[in-house]
């Protein structure tokens, strides 16, 4: 590029012109014609989107809000709402780490006897790829979806919400299980299977103290996320906070969701916190 | 050997008592449940399991069907898209407002403390957006906008907006400050040393946390219908609520291809901006 030349106000005109001043043009005008069938297809384009009645009728929904419902019997409904939340989180992760690490660990790499060339058998990776695909399956269908279905299961309440919760974690915790043991665990783990060791051993004497603040950190942070999740599981009727800001909304009961919603993100920010104590906890040596 | 060993660390108080603590508390929570899964462990229940599973194939197929599938899975398609540009488009300007970012530091030493106090507030709001969930912002916009992708739509964009300008206001105060303090100390303003100093700098991380967004904008969005919020999702309720496994098992292998394609077509792009 060259110098453009210098006037008085610091560079001359022929510098301010965008050399690509066409092909950005271009690019708005290409953005403006895929955007308007994404923003119809999105709702955004609705000429009823707003009009007066539902305007008057959500400004009578949010002026309900204040004050939040504080009635005691309500308050305690509320507490008792948000501790089954957290209890369908922590017994659903439970669940999820008593079925999901042993399946990380089968299928983790950093194991295989196979792998180091000590052990010439296919029925090793027989076993690893299925539980690999399980995994995949089990993550892939979202907690809500498998609520949906568990629902229908098992009936309302907090027991679809444990299953969902757990089926969707054991997806999750085994995938991470076995990455984080082939990540910080290889060495420590071939090292014993090369002198001999059985792949027990190597799990319970390498594999699991090189990665065991990797894998409880990261089940702290899980906890936290299955906290976030069971609390809107109860929309598809699976107990919990959920449930209970879905029965306040459908009988626009501003205020008690007023109060609901200052639990949830109490709540949030609760697990939050106390997540973020474990691991601080774990981390810190002796 | 062992004596040029260091001593084994001892744990703390804290340490000891987490174990313990935390069965206490699992076990706590789950004899607080009141958990049945008789329904699934009944002698006849097998069979009526198997049943109910096999209910789900095979997934239906027939056109008309998939044409109304294909219109639902590009609804979501939008919804996510649409959602995460909105949110881009607000968190952005929060985002630099809210930062301690290069181009502020030279306007900071002249200013008094008001910014900072609206800055607090303003961080207070941040959190409020992004600590409802989604699907939460969508229930409740149902009332205003009514049934339907809109509310979905804006849903996204409330709660990415609180977690990105969080993230983007981050990715702003980690930046090298240098290129923006020369611009302000010359006298450019603060716009100026924004759009000229900071942005050009900032790019490509701050569209890699919007892709970010994105990825988990898909999977949120194939969930609003739920609630009534258009979409896969409501396909999905639709069709459990009238026993319709066959359709249910098609949407949901919908959802799985619409969320690994915008996965993939996400990596294509975070690929080529780090390039």
């Amino acid at each position: 590029m060259t110098e453009p030349p210098r006037t008085a106000d610091g560079y001359g005109s022929s510098a301010l012109a965008d050399p690509r001043l066409s092909r950005r043009l271009g690019i708005v005008l290409l953005g403006v014609v895929i955007a308007v069938p994404l923003l119809a297809s999105a709702g955004l384009l609705d000429g009823d989107l707003v009009d007066a009645r539902s305007l008057a009728a959500s400004g009578r929904f949010l002026a309900g809000f204040w004050p939040p419902a504080h009635d005691l019997p309500f308050l305690a409904r509320v507490l008792d709402a948000a501790w089954s939340t957290i209890a369908i989180a922590t017994a659903g992760l439970a669940v999820a780490l008593l079925v999901g690490a042993p399946l990380g660990a089968l299928a983790a790499e950093a194991l295989s006897r196979r792998r180091r060339g000590r052990y010439d058998d296919a029925r090793v990776t027989l076993v690893r790829l299925p539980i690999r695909a399980l995994l995949i399956v089990l993550r892939g269908v979202p907690e809500l979806v498998w609520a949906l279905l568990l629902v229908r299961l098992v009936g309302l309440g907090p027991s679809a919400g444990v299953a969902a919760v757990a089926l969707t974690g054991t997806g999750l915790v085994g995938k991470a299980f076995a990455e984080i043991l082939d990540a910080t665990a290889r060495e420590p783990a071939g090292a014993l299977l090369d002198n001999g060791a059985s792949a027990t051993g190597a799990l319970l004497f390498g594999a699991l103290p090189a990665g065991a603040p990797d894998l409880l950190s990261y089940t702290a942070y899980r906890w936290e996320c299955a906290v976030r999740t069971s609390a809107v599981l109860g929309f598809v009727g699976a107990g919990g906070l959920g449930q209970e800001i879905d029965l306040a909304l459908r009988q626009f009961d501003g205020s008690r969701v007023a109060t609901l919603l200052l639990a949830l993100v109490l709540l949030v920010a609760l697990a939050d916190r106390a997540s973020t104590g474990v691991r601080r906890t774990l981390e810190r040596d002796g | 050997m062992s004596e040029s060993l260091p001593p084994r660390p001892r744990p703390s108080i804290a340490q000891r008592c987490l174990p313990i603590g935390v069965l206490a508390f699992v076990a706590a929570c789950v004899l607080s449940l009141e958990l049945s899964f008789a329904a699934l462990f009944d002698p006849g229940a097998g069979l009526q399991l198997a049943a109910f599973l096999g209910g789900f194939l095979p997934p239906t197929h027939d056109l008309p069907f998939l044409r109304t599938l294909g219109h639902a899975t590009l609804e979501t398609f939008a919804m996510s898209l649409v959602g995460t540009a909105l949110a881009a488009a607000v968190a952005l300007p929060l985002a630099a407002l809210l930062a301690r970012p290069p181009h502020r530091i030279a306007a900071r030493r002249t200013r008094a403390v008001p910014t900072d106090l609206l800055r607090a507030a303003g961080r207070l709001g941040l959190i409020a957006l992004r600590s409802v969930p989604e699907l939460v912002w969508a229930a409740l916009l149902l009332v205003a906008v009514g049934v339907g992708p809109a509310s979905g739509t804006l849903a996204l964009s409330l709660h990415s907006s609180g977690v990105l300008a969080r993230l983007q206001a981050e990715a702003l105060e980690n930046l090298d400050p240098a290129p923006a303090e020369a611009l302000r100390l010359n006298g450019a303003s603060a716009l100026g040393t924004f759009l000229h100093g900071t942005l050009p700098l900032a790019a490509p991380r701050l569209l890699s946390w919007t892709l970010y967004r994105w990825e988990s904008n898909v999977r949120a969005a194939a969930l609003l219908g739920l609630v009534g919020a258009g979409g896969l999702g409501q396909s999905l309720h639709v069709s459990f609520s009238l026993f319709r496994l066959h359709d249910a098992a098609a949407i949901v292998l919908a959802m799985l291809a619409l969320i690994a394609g915008v996965d993939a077509l996400s990596f294509r792009l975070r690929r080529s901006l780090m390039r």
